[in-house]
């Protein structure tokens, strides 16, 4: 058993070397489609991470204006509280406002300066609320209207409130994961059928190229896993060459864009790489071998009737 | 051992390959067939080997019917017969060696066996000194007696040998005579075809003679009549 099985792995290495050429072909169309595969996972995790980050960063502002008495302001905070959608509602004071927008611009002398030649706070208290679900915030944003009450002087209490600017982020990005992911499944899917029709291909090639081999095989007895074993090797060491391959150009590459979109989208796509290497890994080179394996499946029942 | 039991074989409906064959060969005989060509030889061995199913009747092999048998059981059964052809069917890029110890891999036999029985065979035929060479180093009766080395090296209970000589010069010729004849001195059935009337009438043995898919003779000790 065990002699029969180092001889099928021997045979199947001298197959891939007999046809280097053919076989580097294969390994190459391969190669192609799992890196394909590899990167849109990588651009699937990147958008997904941004779209949780901007989801998660949803919630309803509302900025009063900056004559608001902070009873008005602590009355509607008490009601909101107490709608059953909303989870949680801050409060955030004039005074903790403007030490944010200073603390936000330390850097910037000019815009302090105007802060500083102001004279006073131009910053409203506002109210951030957070609801169970983002569907939710419609209602919220129905609520606040509702409660738009005018105030002595004929100035409104709450001065705006952004909720639909985000909205629309959302949207927007939820359509791009789409396009994406479409656009990538339909690349994949003529990569998948390439590699597929390449490497079935290269192993009907080998099977030809031994021909003698089998037939004398066959003469002797060799039983039929013996014969098609190496054939069926081939397609798998493609796969996972090429998956190693794959593998190991995505590897500068994800190092090198990796602090893009740390600056960019706040994830930084190198470390989910390193951290996650054995999904990747068992993806990219997975899929390599499945193909690998079903392709010259498909070749050997095709053109090696024992 | 082998039963042939009313076996026919036709192509395409007309051709005519076998008729009505029924013959016999007992353990440890020395059977050759012959008949021009088209009289149905080679299509009489195929049948042995498996590789073609008769239109009519059966082979058996012992008590088993050789057209039974499951695609998977196929090799083990081949496995019990060692075939020599017209053209040798060495593997080029392989030594003498190397060829005969192919089939004992092919055969998942262990690799000290191989070391032991190979040598064994190259010196039944007396290549002792031509181990290392590749085919196209060695004459056409040296080719053929390293396929006949490699037919034998698994130790089948038959040797079907389909025009071992048909390529070779007489001398060659009879030295894979009598390299055949003294395997079957050794109990092994030898069931061979030729148009070589030197051959059979050198080997004083069984002689089947076929004529347009029929057997025409079956003599004991025969000669080359036709």
């Amino acid at each position: 058993m065990w002699t029969g099985f180092k001889r099928v792995v021997r045979s199947g290495f001298v197959g891939f070397w007999r046809n280097a050429f053919v076989s580097l072909a294969a390994v190459f169309v391969m190669t192609v489609t799992l890196f394909v595969i590899g990167s849109s996972m990588m651009l699937n995790q990147l958008l997904e991470v941004s779209l949780e980050n901007i989801q998660s960063r949803v919630d309803i502002n509302v900025y009063f204006n900056t004559e608001a008495e902070i009873i008005d302001v602590n009355a509607l905070q008490n009601e909101l509280e107490s709608l059953p959608e909303v989870t949680e509602v801050i409060f955030t004071s004039r005074e903790d406002a403007l030490a944010e927008f200073r603390e936000r611009h330390r850097n910037d002398e000019l815009t302090i300066q105007a802060l500083e030649e102001l004279g006073e706070n131009p910053l409203g208290a506002s109210l951030s609320i957070r609801t169970r679900d983002t569907s939710q915030y419609d209602s919220v944003a129905a609520f606040l209207e509702e409660q738009d009450t005018i105030m002595s002087g004929g100035v409104p209490l709450i001065d705006r409130v952004n909720y639909n600017r985000n909205r629309e982020a959302i949207g927007r990005l939820t359509a791009i994961i789409n396009a994406v992911e479409q656009s990538t499944l339909v690349a994949l899917v003529v990569l998948v059928i390439a590699a597929v029709l390449i490497t079935f291909n290269t192993v009907r090639l080998a099977i030809y190229t031994a021909r003698e081999e089998i037939s004398v095989m066959r003469l002797v007895g060799a039983s039929n896993m013996y014969i098609r074993g190496p054939f069926m090797l081939q397609g798998i060491m493609y796969g996972l060459i090429a998956g190693l391959l794959a593998l190991l150009i995505m590897y500068p590459i994800l190092l090198w864009i990796g602090p893009a979109t740390e600056s960019f989208f706040e994830f930084n796509l190198f470390s989910y790489f390193v951290n996650d290497f054995s999904k990747v890994f068992r993806t990219v080179v997975g899929v390599g071998v499945v193909l690998g394996f079903i392709s010259s499946t498909l070749a050997v029942s095709r053109y090696l009737r024992v | 051992m082998i039963y042939f039991e009313n076996v026919s074989k036709h192509y395409n409906g007309n051709s005519v390959a076998l008729e009505d064959v029924t013959f016999q060969v007992d353990p440890k005989e020395f059977v050759s067939i012959v008949g021009h060509s088209g009289a149905g030889k080679t299509s009489l061995l195929r049948m042995l080997i498996a590789e073609d199913r008769p239109s009519a009747g059966q082979v058996f092999f012992e008590s088993l019917d050789i057209h039974k048998i499951p695609r998977a059981k196929l090799p083990k059964y081949r496995r019990k017969i060692g075939t020599v052809f017209q053209d040798f069917k060495l593997l080029p890029h392989l030594t003498a060696y190397e060829n005969i110890a192919f089939a004992m891999e092919a055969n998942g036999r262990a690799d000290s066996e191989i070391a032991e029985n190979v040598p064994q065979a190259l010196n039944l035929v007396d290549l002792d000194n031509k181990a290392w060479n590749f085919p196209h180093e060695l004459s056409g009766g040296e080719k053929q007696r390293v396929a006949i080395a490699r037919a034998i090296v698994n130790q089948p209970d038959i040797i079907i040998a389909d025009e071992p000589t048909g390529n070779l010069d007489p001398i060659a010729t009879y030295e894979v005579v009598q390299i055949l004849r003294k395997i079957n001195d050794l109990g092994t059935t030898v069931i061979m075809t030729t148009h070589n009337k030197g051959v059979i009438d050198e080997l004083g043995r069984r002689v089947i003679t076929m004529d347009e898919g029929r057997i025409v003779r079956d003599d004991q000790e025969g000669k080359y009549v036709l």
